[in-house]
């Protein structure tokens, strides 16, 4: 059996384990038991800050305590980091503050709170802030390594985890492997390269099974870190691959899909297939209705690996 | 006219299909739909000039759910009012059901806002107020906010706005049950004199028993007689009323019963099993 865990407890556990240095600080506003900040606040009442629910004051609260030495981690659901957009682009990119914003239960396997609470343009919108590093990782221990080493950055963050569970894929491996800025290959095939994030890479990785029935070698690609693009990496197996697909829970515009596509579009102009949500709004469903409904899960990455190949 | 006694019957209802809706989804949020209902039933049954058979006429009132997680009290109230059919609850966080986890005008008729994130719901209130003056015409605007809702900072934008702006027909119902998602409001986010508050934003106010029809029913005509501004009805409420073992209780702000659970609230709404 699979080890199924969400990655928001990676993130939970990873404030725990990093509350030795007493520079660490935890926000909330009123959903610390959901993106699993609780447990900090649970150990270290005096160094947890409750902002009621009050997203755009929060960012700015962290901002000020960056820029008084401390190391502010803030999280809330990705969808309401969105209200504070503007508090994060103008108080805490611009001044370059280490800031590290924690936006959960993102994307549309958030299920059946619906539309209103499922974020598909998180990534995309963060993405464009000079100096914040965009992250999604794809399992819990991921989540957990990736928070812990977003401590010792000068710069701020943006971090979307998920409410569901989804499989553990880095129970065994080293945890050196796991990088800021650094793609993963988790499996490497010559037909076709899937870059996927979150929790579409465990999919990918269905999908290249399924592939692999059908005689076709795919490589998968965890590529947890959005912005910087391990862009040496896509090369590296666009190159060998001659055609390239993306997987993200998120519009097609702008997020995963859209950082490769520009890319690309500067270099070698690889076929490319982007696995994402059609520019529409979610709705209610349970998180694999959603994967179905919205075109995200193996099935729909299989068939656009095999469009990608023959537009080789 | 509607007696006392006729309200706490269709709240009673409502009551059931709150809490039928959360059990079979296994998920949504009781404590708050459950607070609220006595004053929705109200609402609606006395005060509310629309039309369930025609819910896109023009001139009806506007009654916003700010609160939009709280979706099972409005769409048992919807269903009561024949605005949908019981069966349509069914579909309460069921992919594709009219019933979406959080209200939404584009699926459900009878609602007039999208909802389901906090502090909105006023700013859109104030909108269809001035529309209504606009048109010339004497409809009203009423906004059901949370208590937890009001330390979104929008909240009090659109309070200033709306009282600079003498909106007469803006009413807002305030759920004061005292709880938020993760805890007390008290340990989250003191709010200390909340009544001083919206009277110094240039507010009426008026503070009710929000379990209490006769209260409510006082209050309701309050709204209707206060006209030189916008008026707020504190409604003072316990989060999950009328199930024992929700009421007062953080845990059931967003969290379905189990089988037993459901079997106990059953009996104590009075249905026979
Ligand atoms: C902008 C925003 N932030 C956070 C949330 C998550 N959330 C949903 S309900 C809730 C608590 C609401 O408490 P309250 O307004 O008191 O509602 P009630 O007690 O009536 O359920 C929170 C924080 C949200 N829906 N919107
Ligand atoms: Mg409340």
């Amino acid at each position: 059996m699979t080890k199924m865990e969400a990655t928001r407890d990676g993130y939970g556990q990873a404030l725990l384990e990093l509350a030795d240095n007493e520079k660490i600080v935890v926000l909330e506003a009123d959903l610390g038991k959901s993106t699993k900040s609780l447990h900090f606040r649970k150990a270290h009442p005096e160094r947890t800050v409750s902002c009621g629910i009050g997203e755009q004051n929060m960012l700015l609260v962290a901002a000020g305590m960056a820029a008084s030495g401390y190391i502010p981690f803030a999280s809330t659901f990705a969808i309401f980091t969105e209200r504070a957009f503007e508090q994060m682009r103008n108080g805490v990119a611009r001044p370059n503050l280490p800031v590290h914003l924690c936006g959960s239960h993102g994307g549309t396997h958030t299920g059946t709170d619906g539309s209103s609470a499922q974020s598909i343009e998180d990534l995309a919108i963060y993405r464009t802030l000079p100096n914040v590093t965009v992250i999604h990782p794809s399992d819990s221990v991921s989540t957990r390594v990736l928070t812990k080493q977003l401590a010792s950055s000068p710069s701020p963050s943006y971090m979307r985890t998920a409410r569901n569970k989804t499989p553990v894929l880095y129970d065994d491996i080293g945890e050196d492997v796991i990088q800021i800025g650094k793609g993963i290959e988790l499996k490497n095939g010559s037909d076709v390269a899937i870059i996927a994030c979150g929790v579409l890479v465990s999919e990918a990785l269905k999908a290249a099974d399924l592939l692999a029935e059908e005689g076709i070698h795919a490589t998968v690609v965890d590529m947890h870190t959005i912005k910087p693009l391990d862009a040496n990496l896509v090369d590296a197996v666009s190159e060998r691959c001659g055609s390239l697909v993306t997987a993200e829970d998120h519009s097609i515009i702008g997020g995963l899909g859209g950082a490769v596509a520009e890319h690309l579009s500067t270099t070698s102009g690889t076929p490319l297939e982007r696995v994402g949500v059609n520019d529409r709004f979610g709705e209610s469903g349970q998180a694999h209705e959603m994967l179905e409904l919205m075109g995200l899960n193996a099935a729909h990455i299989v068939l656009a690996a095999k469009k990608s190949i023959s537009r080789k | 006219m509607t007696t006392a006694d006729e309200l706490r019957e269709v709240a009673r209802k409502c009551r059931v299909h709150i809490v039928d809706m959360v059990y079979r989804a296994q998920a949504g949020h009781p404590g708050g739909s459950l607070s609220e209902i006595d004053l929705l039933t109200a609402l609606y049954k006395t005060q509310l000039n629309v039309r369930p058979s025609e819910p896109k006429w023009e001139d009806r009132d506007r009654f916003i759910l700010s609160k939009g997680h709280a979706s099972p009290g409005m769409y048992a109230i919807l269903a009561e009012m024949g605005f949908i059919t019981v069966e349509d609850l069914e579909s309460y966080r069921v992919l594709g059901g009219i019933c979406q986890g959080h209200v939404d005008m584009k699926w459900c008729p009878g609602v007039d806002f999208s909802a389901g994130s906090l502090g909105m719901g006023l700013s859109f209130g104030m909108g269809t107020a001035i529309a209504a003056r606009l048109d010339g015409s004497n409809r009203q605007t009423y906004v059901m906010l949370g208590d937890g809702e009001i330390q979104e900072g929008s909240v009090w934008e659109a309070a200033m706005a709306s009282a600079h702006h003498e909106l007469g027909n803006l009413n807002v119902i305030l759920d004061r049950n005292r709880i938020q998602n993760d805890d007390f409001c008290e340990t989250q986010m003191r709010m200390f004199d909340i009544p001083a508050k919206w009277k110094a934003f240039g507010w009426n106010v008026m503070e009710i028993d929000g379990h209490s029809m006769e209260s409510i029913v006082e209050g309701l005509e309050f709204l209707g007689q206060s006209n030189d501004g916008p008026s707020i009805l504190i409604a003072q409420t316990v989060k999950g009323k009328g199930i024992s073992y929700m009421e007062d209780n953080p845990s059931f702000h967003g969290a379905a019963p189990n089988d037993e659970q459901y079997a106990q609230a059953m009996k104590e709404l009075g249905v026979s099993a």
